[in-house]
């Protein structure tokens, strides 16, 4: 009877939710969102052109908007294998604190939100792009490509790099070289900053029944993968100096930056063992965080870009 | 076999100090998208709008 009583009062109380607001704020990912909020910031002010502040104040908002409905939505389809991973197990979802319909309809809720008031308060091509990131973070990412490829976050690394794209069509009204070449700045550097998580996490992902690239094509092919990626990130890095879009302080930092990314990457492909991936994870967060960051220095120090030899 | 409709279990104070803290940032959150929207259409007005021929 008593045990009756229990299931039957979980039951009814389930229905009506037991998230906190704090569960809420979680299920946005507000870590992911908050780099996807500096990363538009220095989109916004990189563009050619003039936003009012206010205007690129609500840019902002609705792309961190939009960046948390990503993430509603993923934790929502996620939630079975998130709750086998002791890194994501105490979510709200895996955690019961925040049931899937829950977490469903506040992640649609708030991407309709955040598209229609970037389109009805800036501009619709941005809204466009931002619909697009949403949609390709969570169907083509998260449906489509995370639990069937090892490639995953290869192609679905886009979404991570869209956002710089939103907040500069912002102030353009297009898409242009420049900021494609933000674009390509966090699309090259997603491979190998996931790949050395995954080569310390190989075990969680392998039980989550996730593809992975160490646990589909072995270790020795990952080491090889990320040094070819963190290669690519030479080109990338260059593209913003090459299209006018950065000068001289941030070629200098940039470039001292990736020579560090590419002899880390060398390590972790020469040690077989030891410390060397988690060593490149957390140096491939500084790294994104800095390049980006000399971008903002010198439009907050008006410093001039290169002319750009195309673009 | 008949399926009973399952009784009511009522909110313990917890739960009800839980969905009063949540109705509470909604409204915050809805005022302040009122006030978004307000200010947006006054800058998009842009200055003198008052004496614009319409």
């Amino acid at each position: 009877m008593s045990l009756e009583q229990t299931e039957f009062t979980t039951d009814i109380l389930a229905q009506d939710g037991q998230g906190t607001a704090g569960d809420y704020w979680a299920l946005l990912k507000p870590r992911v969102m908050s780099l996807v909020v500096f990363t538009a910031i220095v989109g916004l002010l990189a563009a050619p052109g003039h936003i009012h502040p206010w205007l690129g104040f609500v840019t902002i908002l609705c792309i961190a908007m939009g960046a948390g409905a990503s993430g509603a939505l993923n934790m929502w389809y996620d939630a079975d294998i998130d709750a086998l991973m002791t890194r994501t197990k105490t979510r709200p979802v895996p955690r019961g604190a925040i049931l899937p319909q829950e977490a469903l309809g506040f992640g649609l809720g708030l991407s309709a939100l955040s598209i229609l008031m970037l389109g009805l308060l800036v501009n619709w091509q941005s809204a466009a792009l931002l619909a697009f990131t949403i949609f390709f973070y969570v169907v083509v990412y998260t449906i489509g490509l995370k639990r069937h490829t090892p490639q995953n976050i290869v192609i679905g690394g886009a979404a991570g790099a869209f956002p710089p794209m939103v907040a500069w069509a912002a102030v353009t009204q297009t898409v242009d070289l420049g900021s494609i070449s933000l674009f390509l700045l966090i699309f090259m550097w997603t491979p190998p900053h996931f790949w050395a998580l995954s080569l310390f996490r190989e075990g969680e992902y392998a039980k989550a029944g996730i593809p992975m690239m160490p646990n589909v094509y072995g270790r020795p092919e990952t080491r090889k993968q990320i040094l070819i990626y963190a290669l690519l990130c030479i080109p990338a890095v260059a593209l913003p100096a090459l299209t006018g879009t950065a000068g001289m302080l941030y070629a200098a930092g940039a470039g001292a930056l990736t020579f560090a990314f590419v002899k880390q990457a060398v390590d972790v492909y020469r040690e077989t063992e030891g410390p060397a991936p988690k060593r490149l994870f957390g140096f491939s967060i500084f790294w994104l965080f800095a390049v980006f960051a000399l971008i903002l220095a010198e439009k907050l120090l008006h410093i001039p870009a290169f002319a750009p030899v195309f673009g | 076999m008949i399926k009973s409709t399952p009784p009511v279990v009522p909110y313990s104070p917890e739960d009800m100090k839980r969905r009063k803290r949540r109705a509470l940032i909604m409204a915050i959150g809805l005022a302040l998208l009122v006030t978004i929207f307000f200010i947006t259409t006054l800058v998009r007005l842009g200055s003198h709008v008052a004496d614009k021929v319409m």
